[in-house]
């Protein structure tokens, strides 16, 4: 049974701008990827442990010490426009 | 606000907490507040591609801390989730932080509000990491007149624990208590500076108001942008008053996020935001689960502090009132440390107490003096205390005792002696100068004998003048008494 996918709303979430031949395309692929999902899904997996990750070890941690930061001149020499030690974009709106 | 009357407010706070480690959350860059914009970025908190994070085991062990003093069970295995959104402080455009199986989940906050004592859930607390911070430039700095945003990634990965609690505050005043006792907490565990004002500790509000007694909740509104407990307060109060008006006048409560207004005393919708389904959470690949074993949740365990209602505890149990309690477990460590001292010298708890939390405390503020540079030893307290219940100083006199202590002039008997201040209570001495007063002022013993009793109050101020205020006054009273009867 094909998955009903708000393709559009899923687009603008990634901000990608989509014509409809690429909506319809990725309509379809995104909706073959959940059905494959949902396949999965029906297995019976109750004697399974539960992984939240590929590698099998866990606790990657370092200490908590200060380690050199990048010179602010090379950081803000690859933003478009910068001024006064700050990046500058174009006005951000919660929400827009 | 009989208005209010048959409704009951439903509350939730959200708390976010910066950690004051000394690296960032997922790299090495410093945490620093108020450096110079851009100065503790490196790959990682920029977001550059290719940068991998890496946690920094302190914060770990101490957002356990923080699940442990909120009473908190530690999930054994945790796992961190990407929350997805677009905003220009968030470089990586995901923010990492945890979903479904936070470190600390289930625990409670006991509050002190008006006397009693409310239990407040904790739902969870969480880690991830700061965004960025924007500055909005434009005409008068408004927000919604911007011409450009500035961006300063200096806090961009800094640790954040966002401490959610289950909606079980019903006012605005238990709503500030729950505020002020965790900042209280976070400040004990010595985690976080906890600054509301510059932004390390803040908070929102859910709040839904339902007819008394009614069994589903309303539509829960969030609040923002209050910057001190007086605001969280204030907007509480408004919002719970808005919110039944709304509904009292024909109108619903829509789902929406308001903005605490402070100057208006008001709060305002905003745009709404994305959905929390929205945010297509999905555990981050870039870190493998986190476990926190039980010998390691044992031995973060063994750091926890004396908390501030554990310490409130024992103090009532030391026969302290709820009052001075609260007041004492608020008292500086040094100066709780020298009451702790007293006591265990054997000082009455309460007069001790009363000490500290009275003359010694205005004393310190008086001359600028930080409590860690005061000579004030428990055992001088101690003997302080004893002076005053045994009568060799007066009340007033033992203020100059502890004024001569505190500049370093010594003990206090030293200090009693050495300024001239230890009362007479020798029978004899007294006796003599009452002997004196009264010959001196016969009008005043015929009054007396007239049966005029206020006139004691006169001869006993004579004595005592003539005495230098040495003289202990109950004894002065009795000998008084006992040679004009
Ligand atoms: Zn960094």
């Amino acid at each position: 049974m094909p998955i009903d996918i708000d393709i559009a709303h899923v687009a603008r979430l990634a901000r990608l701008a989509l014509t409809e031949e690429e909506l319809e395309g990725y309509r379809r692929q995104l909706g073959d990827i959940l059905e494959h999902a949902a396949h999965v899904q029906d297995l019976d997996t109750s004697s399974v442990t539960p992984t939240a990750h590929p590698l099998g070890f866990v606790n990657a941690f370092r200490d908590d010490e200060v380690c050199p930061s990048l010179e602010r001149a090379e950081v803000l020499a690859a933003a478009p426009e910068a001024r006064e030690g700050y990046f500058v974009v174009p006005p951000a709106l919660e929400g827009s | 606000m009989s208005v209010l009357e048959g409704w009951e407010a439903v509350i939730g706070i959200e708390v976010h907490v910066e950690l004051l480690t000394q690296s960032k959350m997922f790299c090495g860059c410093k945490v620093g507040f108020g450096d110079e914009p851009n100065m503790n970025v490196c790959p990682t908190c920029l977001g550059l591609p290719g940068a991998l994070p890496v946690p920094n085991r302190t914060a770990i062990e101490w957002i356990s801390k923080i699940g442990m003093a909120l009473n908190c069970e530690i999930s054994e295995t945790s796992v961190f989730h990407r929350k997805n959104y677009f905003y220009a402080d968030l470089p990586k455009n995901y923010q990492i932080s945890q979903f479904d199986i936070p470190v600390c989940h289930d625990g409670f906050l006991d509050v002190a509000v008006d006397g009693d004592t409310v239990r407040i859930g904790i739902e969870r607390a969480h880690q991830e990491e700061d965004t960025g911070k924007s500055l909005h430039m434009g005409e008068g700095g408004r927000i919604h007149a911007a011409t450009e945003t500035l961006l300063d990634f200096n806090r961009s990965g800094v640790p954040l624990v966002e401490i959610v609690s289950k909606p079980d505050i019903r006012t605005a005043a238990q709503a500030r208590a729950y505020a002020q006792e965790l900042r209280n907490v976070i400040l004990e565990l010595d985690v976080s500076d906890a600054k509301l004002e510059e932004g390390s500790m803040r908070f929102d509000a859910n709040i839904s108001v339902r007819q008394e007694g009614a069994p589903e909740f309303g539509t829960k509104v969030e609040i923002k942008n209050m910057n001190s407990f007086r605001s969280l307060e204030r907007a509480v109060a408004y919002e719970i008053e808005r919110q039944v008006d709304e509904i009292t006048s024909g109108g619903t409560v829509i789902q929406e996020t308001r903005h605490w207004d402070e100057e208006a005393g008001v709060t305002h919708g905003m745009r709404t935001k994305e959905g929390s389904s929205d945010y297509r959470y999905f555990t981050e690949p870039d870190l493998v689960p986190i476990v926190i074993d039980a010998t390691w949740q044992a031995e973060i365990r063994q750091s926890l502090p004396e908390l501030p209602a554990e310490r409130r505890a024992r103090y009532a149990d030391l026969g302290l009132d709820p009052h001075l309690a609260g007041v004492l477990a608020g008292a500086d460590a040094d100066l709780r440390a020298v009451f702790d001292h007293a006591v265990d010298a054997g000082a009455d708890a309460k007069a001790a107490a009363i000490w500290i939390t009275g003359e010694v405390t205005a004393w310190l503020r008086r001359e600028d003096t930080a409590p860690g540079d005061s000579p004030l030893t428990g055992e001088w307290l101690a003997a302080l205390v004893a002076m005053v219940s045994d009568s060799k100083v007066s009340a007033s006199a033992a203020k100059d005792v502890l004024d001569g202590v505190m500049r370093g002039e010594g003990a206090p008997e030293a200090v009693a002696e050495g300024r001239d201040l230890i009362q007479i209570s020798d029978a004899g001495a007294i006796a003599a100068a009452v002997d004196e007063v009264l010959a001196a002022n016969p009008d005043a013993v015929e009054r007396y004998q007239a049966g005029e009793q206020k006139v004691v109050g006169f001869l006993v101020g004579q004595v005592m003048r003539a005495t230098q205020g040495k003289a202990e006054p109950k004894l002065v009273n009795e000998l008084l008494r006992e040679k004009l009867s």
